[in-house]
């Protein structure tokens, strides 16, 4: 019945409990999230499929604009004002605006539904930098498949346009606005994504509290009131609907319109909270 | 070393875990013993910073563990073989994870090595065995060559051969003076690995002693004889050193020893040696078993006709 082993019977050799350790990186942390997204099938596929679904949009309503043309108005045809909207057209951006909400969202509640989380945690007790470095993955990611969205869906769009003479240059202040409001709206939405699946961690409830927050809340705030309006403009898509716009009329026609400074800052604050709320929960919370 | 003092959790009016003090040193196998919502794995998630105590400290080597700020070169922890994203390879999982704590590429390939998965590496852990998922998660917590090791239920779903080496990994790992702190709800599993032993039952200390002093504490291990020559071979015992109570059977009437101090061979060669006719000779065993049950008979939580 004895069960004493060899090991107990010897003395412990003394083993120091100080490794010799290398200085923690941000960068490693950013390049095992990096190696953790990439990882997973389904990364390339959602960024490729977003891409052409922007693209053939844009496309397409470039094309409903190209055979309508000789059927417009004179005022119309001379200044073509759905030169922006066709290259940035809302059913693409609205679909986008989802998909990054998602995946955004899932960098985290995938961790957070399977347990995955926990061995992170133990392997890195430093939790906010975990959250940063998560930050700056979906940043690069959906930075870089925003811009090459919005540059291919301005370039086919306008190549279409150019055919009636009706495309705007890039080198317009107002185009250049809309391409990098366009080619960051992903960034915006799946940081927001991301800071709302830290903060909820349930899955299916991020993703709907995500998309309701996004595409549907601004619905709720007409802007025929100054207080209602305020807070639709306080809205993401309400901001890249302005920034991406050619012209937007002055308000006091008893409606009441966004400014363009004013959309630049809704969209820089929504990730800002969404990721600031987040380290502060995740500093808190039991893992 | 991990040391542990007045550690106690509540969730809302529950406490998971009350008062623990004990410390777990190295060069040893200490098992983490306890039935079933005892508080074993909101202890050891207290120990690795990822729950925050109610009252109470943890620290690994001297420290909290959370006041690191990279995890696996301090301790190896296995909580959970299923906490894996089912769509990564194994050595992509193992891959990311050494990459955060800045470890070598080769660490993948030596710990993958050691827990036999270099085979199926690139495949998508949603495919393995639990067995598989166990080894991967001992894997992970042999990553950083950490001088602390943790394992919650680390033998669950595998295989003999598994459990085999799983133990022999154990012991070793200690023998090179590394703190090997194990949970287990199966006495059993204790008895083939551990040297030391942390008991506890609804979130309260036990005990925390060695296993053969716990194992002391149980029903004293004894031999059940039948014979018909009962008072003859009492005698005989006695003489021989060994203490015996008898006892009769209330329907059949027969009468049986019960002996203590000597092993059921010499009591076998004794009665042979007198020509004395046994009916039954049996060793009553289990003695950690017992000593387990006894202790903690009192201290268990979800009662579902028999205790575990």
């Amino acid at each position: 019945m004895s069960t004493d082993t060899a090991t107990s019977a010897a003395p412990p050799p003394s083993r120091s409990e100080s490794v010799a350790e290398p200085p923690a990186r941000f960068r490693d942390l950013v390049a095992a999230e990096w190696i953790k997204v990439w990882s997973l099938r389904s990364t390339p596929w959602t960024l490729l499929v977003s891409t052409l679904f922007v693209v053939g949009t844009a496309t397409l309503e470039a094309i409903d604009d190209y055979r309508a043309f000789p059927n417009m108005n004179p005022a119309m045809q001379r200044e073509p004002m759905f030169a922006l909207s066709d290259a940035f057209p809302l059913m693409g951006y609205w679909t986008l605006a989802l998909v990054a909400v998602s995946a955004g969202a899932i960098v985290v509640v995938g961790e957070y539904g399977s347990g995955l989380i926990r061995t992170t945690t133990v392997a890195v007790p430093a939790r906010e930098s975990v959250v940063l470095a998560k930050a700056v993955v979906v940043t690069a990611l959906w930075t870089v498949t925003g811009t090459i969205a919005a540059s291919g869906a301005f370039t086919v769009s306008q190549a279409i346009l150019s055919g009636r003479d009706a495309a705007i240059s890039i080198t317009e202040p107002v185009a250049l606005r809309a391409l990098v409001a366009a080619a960051l709206l992903p960034t915006v939405c799946a940081l927001i994504g991301l800071g709302l699946g830290v903060l909820i961690r349930h899955g299916a409830t991020t993703m709907v509290t995500g998309i309701f927050t996004l595409l549907m809340l601004p619905q709720f705030f007409s802007i025929r009131t100054r207080w209602s309006a305020e807070i639709n403009h306080a809205m993401v898509l309400t901001a890249w609907e302005r920034l991406t716009a050619m012209w937007a009329p002055p308000s006091g026609d008893g409606f009441y319109r966004p400014g363009v400074a004013e959309s630049w800052v809704v969209y820089a604050a929504w990730p800002l909270v969404a990721i600031a709320l987040a380290l502060i929960v995740v500093r808190r919370r039991d893992v | 070393m991990i040391e542990v003092h007045d550690l106690t959790k509540r969730y809302g009016r529950k406490t998971a875990v009350d008062g623990l003090s004990f410390t777990v040193r190295p060069g040893h196998v200490t098992g983490f013993l306890g039935p079933n919502g005892a508080g074993k794995t909101t202890t050891l998630r207290m120990i690795l910073g990822l729950d925050a105590p109610t009252r109470g400290t943890a620290t690994v080597g001297g420290v909290p563990f959370r006041s690191h700020r990279r995890g696996l070169r301090h301790v190896g922890a296995l909580l959970d073989a299923t906490h894996l994203h089912g769509g990564r390879s194994a050595r992509a999982h193992l891959s990311a994870l050494a990459r955060s704590n800045g470890l070598p590429a080769r660490r993948v390939d030596e710990v993958l090595r050691e827990v036999g998965l270099t085979e199926v590496a690139q495949q998508r852990v949603g495919g393995f065995s639990l067995g598989m998922k166990q080894r991967l998660g001992i894997a992970t917590a042999l990553l950083g060559d950490p001088p602390v090791l943790l394992f919650d239920e680390p033998i669950n779903g595998m295989d003999p051969e598994g459990v085999l080496w799983v133990r022999h990994l154990f012991r070793r790992l200690a023998a090179e003076g590394r703190t090997v702190f194990l949970s287990s709800h199966l006495m059993t599993e204790m008895e083939n690995t551990a040297d030391q032993l942390v008991v506890i039952g609804q979130g309260r200390m036990v005990a925390a002693e060695s296993l053969a002093s716990f194992a002391g504490r149980g029903s004293r291990r004894s031999v059940l004889v039948r014979t018909p020559r009962d008072a003859e071979l009492a005698a005989l015992l006695t003489a021989a050193g060994a203490r015996v109570e008898s006892a009769e059977e209330v329907d059949s009437g027969v009468r049986t020893l019960t002996v203590t101090g000597l092993l059921a061979e010499e009591i076998g060669t004794l009665a042979f040696d007198h020509r004395i006719i046994l009916h039954e000779l049996a060793t009553r065993t289990a003695s950690l078993e017992d000593a387990f049950m006894e202790l903690t008979a009192d201290r268990v939580d979800y009662l579902a006709g028999q205790p575990r």
